[in-house]
């Protein structure tokens, strides 16, 4: 149960934005959270050792922050039934600045005779979109 | 070259992965989640649940434990160092709460060439102890080849 009346929303309709500040302590949090230790999380001369621009975020930190934009919108976490992105562009962290994860969600989808809507996150770094397709199917 | 033969695989079970309140809180911070049935016992069995839930993505923390066994599997011939995550889903019949006994079951859906690099979807399925299916895990891997 939530307080959110599908009947009330239109697709295309703005939901949430939130600005995730990702910094190097953030990637060392998630590392230790989620035990992906990968060093390019971390480790600049390991990063750029394989070509890489910088320290990049993990991708699955930056999928999991820009669901909290729909978790927020509905209250619950647990409403979340499905949820998928693609991983189009790499968040480069700066060791200092770190980087700003800007994340907007919108109705994309309204099924009423489930009680379900579908949430299109769109998550921008440096003014590039970092997720493909992201959508979260949030259970009403 | 990703191994083509091992599209159909399936990986054996892995061991029962227990998921702890605090595990739970830790990883709400790392993904920045300010949600109470994530972090407050209180707000998450107000809601209905007997402990506090995992987020959304926590799941990826049990699909890894597949994904090792496979990535140590000689036969599917996976080099990490190589290896991008190309996209991931999550489908979940209900969501991960704080004492759950969790095993994985993994199966290559799909290996796919495409020029040099190849794309390998990974199928985990997520049970509880009494074998209900709490989430299925849907991984794309991108492992490039040889420029």
């Amino acid at each position: 149960m939530t307080h959110i009346n599908i009947a009330s929303l239109e697709v295309g309709q703005v939901i949430g934005s939130t600005e995730f500040l990702l910094t190097r302590d953030s990637l060392v949090r998630y590392a230790g959270a989620s035990g992906d230790f990968n060093q390019i999380h971390y480790r600049d001369d390991v990063a750029a050792a394989v070509g890489l621009p910088g320290v990049l975020a993990h991708g699955m930190l930056t999928m999991g922050a820009a669901v909290q934009v729909a978790v927020d919108w509905v209250g619950n976490a647990g409403a979340v039934v499905d949820y998928q992105v693609r991983f189009t562009k790499p968040v480069v962290v700066d060791p200092v600045n770190g980087a700003v994860l800007v994340v907007t969600g919108k109705v994309g989808e309204i099924d009423a005779e489930n009680n379900v809507v579908r949430v299109d996150l769109e998550a921008v770094f440096d003014d590039n979109k970092v997720l493909g397709k992201a959508q979260a199917r949030v259970q009403l | 070259m990703v191994n083509p033969n091992v599209q159909g695989k399936k990986y054996p079970a892995t061991d029962p992965y227990l998921v702890g309140r605090e595990k739970i809180r830790e990883f709400a911070h790392a993904v920045k989640s300010t949600n109470p049935m994530n972090l407050d016992v209180f707000a998450a069995q107000a809601a209905g649940y007997t402990d506090v839930i995992a987020p959304p993505t926590f799941a990826v923390v049990i699909q890894e434990r597949s994904l090792a066994t496979v990535l140590g599997d000689p036969e599917a011939d996976i080099d990490f160092s190589r290896v991008v995550h190309g996209d991931q889903r999550f489908i979940h019949a209900r969501p991960i709460v704080a004492g759950d006994e969790l095993v994985s079951e993994l199966e290559v859906a799909s290996v796919k060439s495409l020029g040099a690099h190849s794309m390998v979807t990974f199928e985990t399925k997520i049970y509880d102890v009494t074998k209900e299916l709490v989430c299925t895990a849907i991984s794309t891997l991108v492992v490039r080849g040889d420029e």
